[in-house]
Protein backbone atom coordinates (compact mmCIF):
# COMPACT_ATOMS: atom_id res chain seq x y z
CA UNK A 1 0.00 0.00 0.00
CA UNK A 2 1.54 3.20 -0.85
CA UNK A 3 0.25 5.88 1.74
CA UNK A 4 0.70 9.07 0.15
CA UNK A 5 -1.76 7.47 -2.14
CA UNK A 6 -4.29 8.35 0.62
CA UNK A 7 -3.40 11.93 1.61
CA UNK A 8 -5.60 14.53 -0.30
CA UNK A 9 -4.14 16.36 -2.43
CA UNK A 10 -4.73 20.08 -1.02
CA UNK A 11 -2.84 18.78 2.09
CA UNK A 12 -0.05 16.37 0.30
CA UNK A 13 0.62 20.25 -0.95
CA UNK A 14 0.71 22.81 1.86
CA UNK A 15 4.39 23.25 3.23
CA UNK A 16 5.24 22.06 6.51
CA UNK A 17 5.51 25.09 9.15
CA UNK A 18 8.67 26.44 9.12
CA UNK A 19 8.70 26.65 12.65
CA UNK A 20 8.71 23.18 12.58
CA UNK A 21 12.07 22.54 11.01
CA UNK A 22 13.70 25.42 14.09
CA UNK A 23 11.82 23.21 16.80
CA UNK A 24 13.44 20.27 16.03
CA UNK A 25 16.75 21.76 16.13
CA UNK A 26 16.19 23.57 19.27
CA UNK A 27 14.36 20.23 20.80
CA UNK A 28 17.80 18.22 19.93
CA UNK A 29 19.58 20.64 21.99
CA UNK A 30 17.64 19.86 25.48
CA UNK A 31 19.74 19.86 28.27
CA UNK A 32 22.15 22.58 26.89
CA UNK A 33 21.45 26.25 28.74
CA UNK A 34 19.52 27.39 26.06
CA UNK A 35 17.39 30.58 26.78
CA UNK A 36 14.02 30.72 24.12
CA UNK A 37 13.01 33.55 22.85
CA UNK A 38 11.17 31.66 20.21
CA UNK A 39 7.65 30.75 22.33
CA UNK A 40 4.48 32.12 21.05
CA UNK A 41 2.66 32.28 24.36
CA UNK A 42 3.10 34.23 27.62
CA UNK A 43 5.73 32.90 30.57
CA UNK A 44 2.99 33.99 33.04
CA UNK A 45 0.84 30.66 34.18
CA UNK A 46 -3.02 31.58 34.43
CA UNK A 47 -3.87 33.78 37.42
CA UNK A 48 -5.18 31.73 40.47
CA UNK A 49 -8.82 32.61 40.37
CA UNK A 50 -8.97 31.28 37.53
CA UNK A 51 -7.65 28.26 38.30
CA UNK A 52 -9.56 27.92 40.97
CA UNK A 53 -12.89 28.46 39.49
CA UNK A 54 -11.73 25.68 36.60
CA UNK A 55 -11.20 23.17 40.10
CA UNK A 56 -14.80 24.36 41.30
CA UNK A 57 -16.49 23.78 38.26
CA UNK A 58 -14.83 20.42 38.72
CA UNK A 59 -15.78 19.94 42.23
CA UNK A 60 -19.28 20.91 40.72
CA UNK A 61 -19.64 18.22 38.65
CA UNK A 62 -19.02 20.40 35.66
CA UNK A 63 -18.47 17.82 32.99
CA UNK A 64 -21.13 17.89 30.15
CA UNK A 65 -21.57 19.44 26.84
CA UNK A 66 -22.63 23.07 26.53
CA UNK A 67 -25.06 24.72 24.28
CA UNK A 68 -22.87 24.14 20.49
CA UNK A 69 -22.91 28.39 20.48
CA UNK A 70 -20.88 28.04 24.82
CA UNK A 71 -22.55 28.65 27.78
CA UNK A 72 -24.68 31.93 27.60
CA UNK A 73 -23.31 33.29 30.94
CA UNK A 74 -19.74 33.64 28.97
CA UNK A 75 -21.56 34.47 25.99
CA UNK A 76 -23.30 36.90 27.91
CA UNK A 77 -19.59 38.30 29.64
CA UNK A 78 -18.02 38.41 26.12
CA UNK A 79 -20.50 40.44 25.12
CA UNK A 80 -20.47 42.86 27.88
CA UNK A 81 -16.47 42.48 27.56
CA UNK A 82 -16.43 43.29 23.99
CA UNK A 83 -18.57 46.48 24.42
CA UNK A 84 -16.84 47.96 27.05
CA UNK A 85 -13.32 47.24 25.40
CA UNK A 86 -13.63 47.65 21.96
CA UNK A 87 -17.12 49.47 21.40
CA UNK A 88 -18.88 46.71 19.86
CA UNK A 89 -22.11 45.41 20.71
CA UNK A 90 -23.08 42.09 19.97
CA UNK A 91 -26.23 39.96 20.90
CA UNK A 92 -24.94 36.83 23.07
CA UNK A 93 -28.37 34.95 21.80
CA UNK A 94 -27.33 34.68 18.26
CA UNK A 95 -24.06 36.59 17.81
CA UNK A 96 -21.83 35.04 19.53
CA UNK A 97 -19.80 31.50 19.68
CA UNK A 98 -17.39 30.17 21.95
CA UNK A 99 -15.09 28.57 20.41
CA UNK A 100 -11.74 25.85 20.91
CA UNK A 101 -9.03 29.38 20.84
CA UNK A 102 -9.09 31.38 17.98
CA UNK A 103 -7.35 28.89 15.40
CA UNK A 104 -10.67 26.94 15.62
CA UNK A 105 -12.61 30.31 15.01
CA UNK A 106 -10.13 30.72 11.95
CA UNK A 107 -10.55 27.83 10.57
CA UNK A 108 -15.21 27.38 11.09
CA UNK A 109 -14.62 30.98 9.49
CA UNK A 110 -12.80 29.78 6.61
CA UNK A 111 -14.90 26.65 5.95
CA UNK A 112 -18.37 28.61 6.29
CA UNK A 113 -17.49 31.82 4.06
CA UNK A 114 -15.06 30.10 1.25
CA UNK A 115 -16.20 28.68 -1.72
CA UNK A 116 -13.39 26.94 -3.79
CA UNK A 117 -11.12 28.92 -6.00
CA UNK A 118 -12.78 32.28 -3.92
CA UNK A 119 -9.87 34.79 -3.03
CA UNK A 120 -8.91 35.54 0.83
CA UNK A 121 -6.57 38.42 1.04
CA UNK A 122 -4.01 38.31 4.56
CA UNK A 123 -1.39 40.23 5.38
CA UNK A 124 2.57 39.35 5.49
CA UNK A 125 4.47 38.14 7.52
CA UNK A 126 1.87 36.76 10.08
CA UNK A 127 1.05 34.20 11.92
CA UNK A 128 2.01 30.79 10.15
CA UNK A 129 -1.71 29.14 10.10
CA UNK A 130 -3.61 31.77 8.13
CA UNK A 131 -2.59 30.94 4.09
CA UNK A 132 -3.05 27.03 5.44
CA UNK A 133 -6.12 27.71 7.09
CA UNK A 134 -7.50 29.08 3.51
CA UNK A 135 -6.01 26.12 1.71
CA UNK A 136 -7.65 23.99 3.71
CA UNK A 137 -10.89 25.58 2.88
CA UNK A 138 -9.85 25.42 -1.08
CA UNK A 139 -9.31 28.74 -1.36
CA UNK A 140 -6.73 30.59 -2.86
CA UNK A 141 -4.61 33.27 -0.79
CA UNK A 142 -3.08 36.19 -1.35
CA UNK A 143 -0.35 37.81 0.46
CA UNK A 144 -0.46 41.39 1.37
CA UNK A 145 2.55 42.64 1.87
CA UNK A 146 3.63 45.03 5.27
CA UNK A 147 7.21 46.56 5.59
CA UNK A 148 9.85 47.54 8.24
CA UNK A 149 9.37 51.00 7.00
CA UNK A 150 5.63 51.40 7.72
CA UNK A 151 6.17 49.58 11.58
CA UNK A 152 4.68 46.34 9.94
CA UNK A 153 1.41 47.86 9.51
CA UNK A 154 -1.07 47.25 6.49
CA UNK A 155 -2.00 49.80 4.71
CA UNK A 156 -4.92 50.58 2.31
CA UNK A 157 -2.55 51.42 -0.58
CA UNK A 158 -0.62 47.58 -0.38
CA UNK A 159 -3.86 46.09 -0.10
CA UNK A 160 -4.95 48.23 -3.11
CA UNK A 161 -2.02 46.91 -4.86
CA UNK A 162 -2.84 43.08 -4.32
CA UNK A 163 -6.40 42.84 -5.21
CA UNK A 164 -7.37 40.82 -7.77
CA UNK A 165 -11.25 40.04 -8.67
CA UNK A 166 -12.75 37.16 -6.75
CA UNK A 167 -11.55 38.45 -3.33
CA UNK A 168 -14.03 37.59 -0.79
CA UNK A 169 -12.61 38.06 2.39
CA UNK A 170 -9.57 39.73 4.35
CA UNK A 171 -7.93 38.24 7.09
CA UNK A 172 -6.44 41.19 9.60
CA UNK A 173 -4.30 40.55 12.84
CA UNK A 174 -3.36 43.90 14.50
CA UNK A 175 -1.37 44.02 17.09
CA UNK A 176 0.38 41.46 14.67
CA UNK A 177 2.33 37.84 15.22
CA UNK A 178 5.41 38.09 14.42
CA UNK A 179 6.02 41.80 13.59
CA UNK A 180 3.86 43.37 16.37
CA UNK A 181 2.56 46.20 13.43
CA UNK A 182 -0.66 47.27 14.20
CA UNK A 183 -2.71 50.04 12.32
CA UNK A 184 -3.63 53.61 13.59
CA UNK A 185 -7.17 54.01 13.28
CA UNK A 186 -6.57 56.52 10.29
CA UNK A 187 -5.05 53.72 8.44
CA UNK A 188 -7.70 51.23 10.02
CA UNK A 189 -10.17 53.91 8.54
CA UNK A 190 -8.74 53.38 4.94
CA UNK A 191 -8.64 49.69 5.22
CA UNK A 192 -12.09 49.72 5.87
CA UNK A 193 -13.41 52.15 3.07
CA UNK A 194 -11.83 49.78 0.46
CA UNK A 195 -12.97 46.68 2.16
CA UNK A 196 -16.63 48.52 1.79
CA UNK A 197 -15.65 49.21 -2.10
CA UNK A 198 -14.69 45.69 -3.03
CA UNK A 199 -17.30 44.35 -0.86
CA UNK A 200 -15.00 42.34 1.74
CA UNK A 201 -16.16 40.05 4.75
CA UNK A 202 -13.25 40.80 7.27
CA UNK A 203 -12.10 38.37 9.70
CA UNK A 204 -10.29 40.41 12.22
CA UNK A 205 -8.15 38.45 14.78
CA UNK A 206 -7.55 40.83 17.89
CA UNK A 207 -5.71 38.28 19.58
CA UNK A 208 -2.95 40.49 20.81
CA UNK A 209 -5.17 43.65 21.61
CA UNK A 210 -4.99 44.18 25.35
CA UNK A 211 -1.05 44.17 24.57
CA UNK A 212 -1.30 47.24 23.02
CA UNK A 213 1.44 49.57 24.66
CA UNK A 214 1.47 52.55 22.82
CA UNK A 215 -2.56 54.40 22.25
CA UNK A 216 -5.33 52.47 22.49
CA UNK A 217 -5.96 49.98 20.53
CA UNK A 218 -9.19 50.26 17.80
CA UNK A 219 -10.72 47.40 16.24
CA UNK A 220 -12.00 47.65 12.43
CA UNK A 221 -15.38 45.92 13.64
CA UNK A 222 -15.89 49.07 16.00
CA UNK A 223 -15.59 51.11 12.77
CA UNK A 224 -19.12 52.84 11.22
CA UNK A 225 -20.85 50.52 9.45
CA UNK A 226 -17.98 48.13 9.84
CA UNK A 227 -19.48 45.61 12.06
CA UNK A 228 -22.29 43.95 9.53
CA UNK A 229 -19.22 42.96 7.71
CA UNK A 230 -16.73 41.88 10.15
CA UNK A 231 -16.45 38.55 11.96
CA UNK A 232 -14.72 39.91 15.41
CA UNK A 233 -12.29 37.46 16.96
CA UNK A 234 -10.51 37.03 20.05
CA UNK A 235 -9.92 34.44 22.92
CA UNK A 236 -7.71 34.29 25.86
CA UNK A 237 -4.86 32.97 25.40
CA UNK A 238 -2.43 35.39 25.22
CA UNK A 239 -3.95 38.45 27.40
CA UNK A 240 -5.20 36.42 30.52
CA UNK A 241 -1.92 33.95 30.14
CA UNK A 242 -4.50 30.77 28.98
CA UNK A 243 -2.88 29.14 26.12
CA UNK A 244 -3.24 25.89 27.02
CA UNK A 245 -7.06 26.18 27.90
CA UNK A 246 -7.88 26.15 23.88
CA UNK A 247 -10.55 29.00 24.38
CA UNK A 248 -11.68 31.66 22.19
CA UNK A 249 -14.96 33.14 20.85
CA UNK A 250 -16.08 35.04 17.33
CA UNK A 251 -18.66 37.85 17.32
CA UNK A 252 -20.81 39.09 14.04
CA UNK A 253 -23.84 39.35 12.33
CA UNK A 254 -26.07 36.25 13.65
CA UNK A 255 -26.30 34.62 9.67
CA UNK A 256 -22.63 34.10 9.32
CA UNK A 257 -22.53 33.03 13.45
CA UNK A 258 -25.29 30.84 12.55
CA UNK A 259 -23.30 29.49 9.35
CA UNK A 260 -19.87 29.08 11.66
CA UNK A 261 -22.30 27.40 14.14
CA UNK A 262 -22.80 24.49 11.26
CA UNK A 263 -19.66 23.26 11.04
CA UNK A 264 -18.69 23.94 14.87
CA UNK A 265 -21.68 21.32 15.68
CA UNK A 266 -21.12 18.78 13.39
CA UNK A 267 -16.99 18.91 14.39
CA UNK A 268 -16.51 20.73 17.71
CA UNK A 269 -19.86 20.42 19.13
CA UNK A 270 -18.69 23.00 21.72
CA UNK A 271 -16.01 24.10 23.85
CA UNK A 272 -14.44 22.42 27.08
CA UNK A 273 -17.01 23.30 29.77
CA UNK A 274 -14.33 23.55 32.12
CA UNK A 275 -12.26 25.81 30.07
CA UNK A 276 -15.53 27.95 29.32
CA UNK A 277 -16.10 28.15 33.23
CA UNK A 278 -12.25 29.31 33.86
CA UNK A 279 -12.92 32.21 30.78
CA UNK A 280 -15.90 32.96 32.36
CA UNK A 281 -14.00 33.51 35.80
CA UNK A 282 -11.67 35.41 33.85
CA UNK A 283 -14.02 38.44 32.16
CA UNK A 284 -15.64 38.67 35.56
CA UNK A 285 -12.82 39.18 37.76
CA UNK A 286 -9.08 38.79 35.68
CA UNK A 287 -8.76 42.59 34.17
CA UNK A 288 -6.07 43.73 36.71
CA UNK A 289 -4.11 40.48 35.88
CA UNK A 290 -3.86 41.72 32.49
CA UNK A 291 -2.57 45.00 33.50
CA UNK A 292 -0.44 43.61 35.33
CA UNK A 293 0.97 41.54 32.58
CA UNK A 294 0.55 44.29 30.30
CA UNK A 295 3.02 46.33 32.78
CA UNK A 296 5.46 43.48 32.73
CA UNK A 297 5.63 43.19 28.69
CA UNK A 298 5.57 46.66 28.36
CA UNK A 299 9.23 47.52 30.36
CA UNK A 300 10.29 44.14 28.47
CA UNK A 301 9.62 45.52 25.09
CA UNK A 302 11.65 48.62 25.91
CA UNK A 303 14.27 46.68 27.29
CA UNK A 304 14.83 44.47 24.30
CA UNK A 305 14.55 47.12 22.01
CA UNK A 306 16.69 49.10 23.26
CA UNK A 307 19.43 46.71 23.42
CA UNK A 308 18.94 45.70 19.99
CA UNK A 309 18.72 48.63 18.49
CA UNK A 310 22.53 49.23 20.81
CA UNK A 311 23.65 46.54 19.21
CA UNK A 312 23.04 47.15 15.66
CA UNK A 313 19.94 45.08 14.69
CA UNK A 314 17.19 47.75 13.59
CA UNK A 315 13.94 46.94 15.14
CA UNK A 316 11.09 49.39 15.47
CA UNK A 317 9.43 49.41 18.85
CA UNK A 318 6.27 46.99 18.17
CA UNK A 319 3.10 48.78 19.44
CA UNK A 320 1.57 45.90 20.78
CA UNK A 321 2.06 41.68 21.14
CA UNK A 322 4.96 40.13 22.91
CA UNK A 323 7.33 40.22 19.87
CA UNK A 324 10.41 42.01 18.62
CA UNK A 325 11.09 41.65 14.86
CA UNK A 326 14.50 43.07 14.53
CA UNK A 327 16.11 42.94 11.12
CA UNK A 328 19.89 40.81 10.42
CA UNK A 329 21.14 41.58 7.20
CA UNK A 330 23.50 44.53 8.56
CA UNK A 331 25.25 41.25 10.29
CA UNK A 332 25.86 40.39 7.02
CA UNK A 333 23.99 37.10 7.41
CA UNK A 334 19.96 36.09 6.30
CA UNK A 335 17.82 35.02 9.15
CA UNK A 336 18.57 31.63 8.99
CA UNK A 337 22.11 31.78 9.05
CA UNK A 338 21.54 34.32 11.85
CA UNK A 339 19.30 32.44 14.11
CA UNK A 340 20.93 28.37 13.29
CA UNK A 341 24.50 30.34 14.36
CA UNK A 342 22.98 32.07 17.71
CA UNK A 343 21.49 29.40 18.67
CA UNK A 344 24.86 26.93 18.04
CA UNK A 345 27.09 29.52 19.30
CA UNK A 346 25.30 31.10 22.07
CA UNK A 347 21.91 29.18 22.67
CA UNK A 348 19.42 31.63 22.26
CA UNK A 349 16.78 30.42 19.89
CA UNK A 350 14.74 33.24 17.85
CA UNK A 351 12.74 32.27 15.10
CA UNK A 352 13.69 32.97 11.49
CA UNK A 353 11.28 35.48 9.98
CA UNK A 354 10.82 33.95 6.81
CA UNK A 355 8.90 31.15 8.67
CA UNK A 356 6.00 34.10 8.64
CA UNK A 357 6.10 34.65 4.99
CA UNK A 358 8.11 36.25 2.49
CA UNK A 359 8.24 39.41 4.06
CA UNK A 360 9.59 38.13 7.50
CA UNK A 361 12.95 37.64 5.32
CA UNK A 362 15.96 39.59 6.96
CA UNK A 363 14.20 39.50 10.40
CA UNK A 364 13.73 36.83 13.25
CA UNK A 365 10.86 36.87 16.12
CA UNK A 366 12.50 37.14 19.81
CA UNK A 367 9.42 36.89 22.15
CA UNK A 368 10.08 38.82 25.05
CA UNK A 369 7.55 36.92 27.21
CA UNK A 370 10.52 36.23 29.36
CA UNK A 371 11.65 37.12 33.22
CA UNK A 372 13.96 40.14 33.17
CA UNK A 373 17.08 38.20 34.02
CA UNK A 374 16.48 35.99 31.05
CA UNK A 375 16.03 38.70 28.77
CA UNK A 376 19.36 40.19 29.47
CA UNK A 377 21.53 37.55 29.46
CA UNK A 378 19.64 36.27 26.01
CA UNK A 379 20.80 40.22 24.70
CA UNK A 380 24.04 40.05 26.28
CA UNK A 381 24.60 36.77 24.63
CA UNK A 382 23.27 38.19 20.98
CA UNK A 383 25.42 40.85 21.52
CA UNK A 384 28.56 38.63 21.89
CA UNK A 385 27.48 36.50 18.66
CA UNK A 386 26.60 40.28 16.44
CA UNK A 387 30.37 41.15 17.32
CA UNK A 388 32.06 38.06 17.04
CA UNK A 389 34.17 37.42 13.43
CA UNK A 390 31.58 36.27 10.22
CA UNK A 391 33.17 32.73 10.13
CA UNK A 392 32.52 32.09 13.60
CA UNK A 393 28.60 33.04 13.64
CA UNK A 394 28.09 30.95 10.05
CA UNK A 395 29.54 27.75 12.53
CA UNK A 396 25.97 26.32 12.75
CA UNK B 1 6.15 56.12 41.33
CA UNK B 2 9.66 56.36 41.81
CA UNK B 3 11.02 53.05 38.88
CA UNK B 4 13.47 51.60 40.95
CA UNK B 5 11.06 51.22 44.09
CA UNK B 6 8.30 49.69 42.05
CA UNK B 7 10.99 47.25 40.75
CA UNK B 8 11.57 46.62 44.51
CA UNK B 9 7.69 46.41 45.66
CA UNK B 10 7.61 43.49 42.68
CA UNK B 11 9.95 41.12 44.85
CA UNK B 12 12.14 40.16 42.36
CA UNK B 13 15.58 39.99 43.21
CA UNK B 14 17.25 41.99 40.54
CA UNK B 15 20.34 43.29 40.99
CA UNK B 16 21.01 47.25 40.42
CA UNK B 17 22.90 46.12 36.92
CA UNK B 18 19.61 44.53 35.93
CA UNK B 19 16.82 47.16 37.30
CA UNK B 20 19.08 49.68 35.33
CA UNK B 21 18.60 47.58 32.18
CA UNK B 22 14.94 47.08 32.69
CA UNK B 23 13.85 50.27 33.92
CA UNK B 24 15.99 51.97 31.14
CA UNK B 25 18.48 53.88 33.57
CA UNK B 26 22.51 54.31 33.94
CA UNK B 27 23.26 51.94 37.19
CA UNK B 28 24.95 55.37 38.72
CA UNK B 29 20.87 56.54 38.34
CA UNK B 30 19.69 53.49 39.95
CA UNK B 31 21.75 53.84 42.73
CA UNK B 32 20.84 57.65 42.90
CA UNK B 33 17.27 56.84 42.69
CA UNK B 34 18.28 54.00 45.92
CA UNK B 35 19.58 56.62 47.40
CA UNK B 36 17.00 60.09 47.92
CA UNK B 37 14.57 56.89 48.96
CA UNK B 38 16.76 56.12 51.89
CA UNK B 39 16.71 59.67 52.27
CA UNK B 40 12.93 60.46 52.34
CA UNK B 41 13.23 57.52 54.76
CA UNK B 42 10.73 55.48 52.40
CA UNK B 43 12.99 52.84 51.94
CA UNK B 44 14.48 51.47 55.07
CA UNK B 45 16.29 48.49 54.05
CA UNK B 46 16.80 45.55 52.84
CA UNK B 47 15.22 42.19 54.67
CA UNK B 48 15.52 38.66 52.35
CA UNK B 49 12.84 36.65 52.48
CA UNK B 50 13.66 32.61 53.50
CA UNK B 51 12.01 29.97 53.70
CA UNK B 52 12.15 28.98 57.31
CA UNK B 53 11.36 25.64 57.17
CA UNK B 54 14.75 25.10 55.31
CA UNK B 55 17.63 23.96 57.49
CA UNK B 56 20.10 26.24 56.86
CA UNK B 57 17.32 29.14 57.51
CA UNK B 58 16.27 27.36 60.84
CA UNK B 59 18.56 29.28 63.27
CA UNK B 60 15.69 31.77 64.49
CA UNK B 61 12.75 30.34 63.19
CA UNK B 62 10.32 30.15 66.37
CA UNK B 63 7.68 32.87 65.60
CA UNK B 64 4.17 34.35 67.53
CA UNK B 65 2.16 36.67 67.14
CA UNK B 66 0.72 38.26 70.16
CA UNK B 67 -2.21 40.42 70.54
CA UNK B 68 -2.08 42.65 73.17
CA UNK B 69 -4.46 44.83 74.97
CA UNK B 70 -3.51 47.88 76.03
CA UNK B 71 -4.73 51.11 78.17
CA UNK B 72 -4.60 53.80 75.35
CA UNK B 73 -3.72 57.33 76.99
CA UNK B 74 -5.27 60.79 77.53
CA UNK B 75 -3.37 63.07 74.96
CA UNK B 76 -0.97 59.83 73.27
CA UNK B 77 -3.61 57.32 72.54
CA UNK B 78 -1.85 54.35 71.68
CA UNK B 79 1.21 55.59 70.41
CA UNK B 80 3.61 55.76 73.36
CA UNK B 81 2.70 52.33 74.40
CA UNK B 82 3.17 50.95 70.80
CA UNK B 83 6.66 52.52 70.29
CA UNK B 84 7.58 51.26 73.15
CA UNK B 85 6.64 47.47 72.43
CA UNK B 86 7.98 48.06 68.93
CA UNK B 87 11.79 49.21 70.18
CA UNK B 88 12.27 45.72 71.40
CA UNK B 89 14.66 43.84 69.19
CA UNK B 90 12.43 40.65 69.45
CA UNK B 91 9.64 42.17 67.92
CA UNK B 92 9.74 42.13 63.88
CA UNK B 93 6.55 44.24 63.33
CA UNK B 94 3.96 45.99 65.39
CA UNK B 95 0.51 47.10 64.39
CA UNK B 96 -2.20 48.99 65.85
CA UNK B 97 -5.60 46.85 64.90
CA UNK B 98 -9.28 47.43 64.63
CA UNK B 99 -11.19 45.03 66.45
CA UNK B 100 -10.69 42.11 69.51
CA UNK B 101 -7.52 44.00 70.53
CA UNK B 102 -5.57 46.94 70.39
CA UNK B 103 -2.10 45.88 69.17
CA UNK B 104 -0.89 42.88 67.07
CA UNK B 105 2.87 42.18 67.46
CA UNK B 106 5.32 39.69 65.41
CA UNK B 107 8.18 38.10 67.29
CA UNK B 108 10.61 36.11 66.42
CA UNK B 109 13.14 34.31 68.54
CA UNK B 110 15.62 30.99 68.76
CA UNK B 111 13.55 29.01 70.91
CA UNK B 112 9.69 29.01 72.15
CA UNK B 113 11.51 29.64 75.87
CA UNK B 114 12.72 32.51 74.63
CA UNK B 115 9.38 33.85 73.67
CA UNK B 116 7.82 32.71 76.53
CA UNK B 117 10.09 34.56 78.26
CA UNK B 118 9.70 37.70 76.14
CA UNK B 119 5.65 37.78 76.71
CA UNK B 120 5.52 36.64 79.94
CA UNK B 121 8.55 39.27 81.73
CA UNK B 122 8.77 41.84 79.41
CA UNK B 123 5.62 42.46 77.32
CA UNK B 124 3.07 41.53 80.11
CA UNK B 125 4.45 43.57 82.83
CA UNK B 126 4.72 46.51 81.17
CA UNK B 127 2.50 49.29 82.54
CA UNK B 128 -1.14 50.02 80.65
CA UNK B 129 -0.72 46.29 79.00
CA UNK B 130 -4.16 44.59 79.96
CA UNK B 131 -3.64 41.00 78.23
CA UNK B 132 -1.79 39.34 75.73
CA UNK B 133 -2.60 36.08 73.92
CA UNK B 134 0.32 34.73 71.80
CA UNK B 135 -0.16 32.21 69.27
CA UNK B 136 2.66 29.97 67.15
CA UNK B 137 3.17 29.88 63.86
CA UNK B 138 3.46 26.19 63.08
CA UNK B 139 3.94 26.12 59.42
CA UNK B 140 4.47 28.97 56.51
CA UNK B 141 2.33 28.30 53.52
CA UNK B 142 3.40 31.98 52.03
CA UNK B 143 6.02 34.75 52.84
CA UNK B 144 5.30 37.82 51.81
CA UNK B 145 3.86 37.10 48.57
CA UNK B 146 6.32 34.05 47.94
CA UNK B 147 4.81 30.40 47.85
CA UNK B 148 6.68 27.90 49.57
CA UNK B 149 7.13 24.57 48.17
CA UNK B 150 3.89 24.37 47.06
CA UNK B 151 4.06 26.38 44.23
CA UNK B 152 3.79 26.14 40.15
CA UNK B 153 5.81 23.41 39.21
CA UNK B 154 8.37 24.51 36.97
CA UNK B 155 7.31 25.99 33.14
CA UNK B 156 7.28 22.82 30.65
CA UNK B 157 6.78 25.54 28.11
CA UNK B 158 7.45 25.00 24.51
CA UNK B 159 11.07 26.02 23.49
CA UNK B 160 9.84 27.34 19.75
CA UNK B 161 6.05 28.08 19.28
CA UNK B 162 3.99 29.50 16.86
Amino acid sequence: MNSSNYIARHVAALPKSGIRDFFELVAKMKGQDVISLGVGEPDFVTPWHIREAAIYALEKGKTYYTSNLGLIELRRAISTYVEQHFGISYRPEDQVIVTVGVSEALDLACRAFINPGDKVMFHQPCYVSYSPSVVLAHGDAIAVPTYAKDNFALTAEALRAAWQPGAKLLMLNLPCNPTGGTCSREQLEKIAEFCREKDLLVLTDEIYSELTFDGTHTSIASLPGMAERCIFLHGFSKAFAMTGWRIGYACGPAPLIDAMMKVHQYSMLCASIIAQEAALEALLRGWDSVLKMREQYHRRRDLIVRRFNEIGLKCHSPRGSFYAFPEVTATGLNEKDFATGLLAQEKVAVVPGAAFGDGGRGHVRACFATSYEQLIVACDRIERFVAAPRSERLKG
Amino acid sequence: MNPVLKLLLEGGSLTTAQMAQVAGLSVAQVEQHLEQLKKDKIFLGWHPVLDLSREAAAAAAVRAVIEVKVTPERGGGFNRLAERIARFDEVESCYLMSGGFDLLVFVRQPSLQKVAAFVSERLSTIEGVLSTSTHFMLRCYKEQGFLLDGGDAPSTRLNVAP
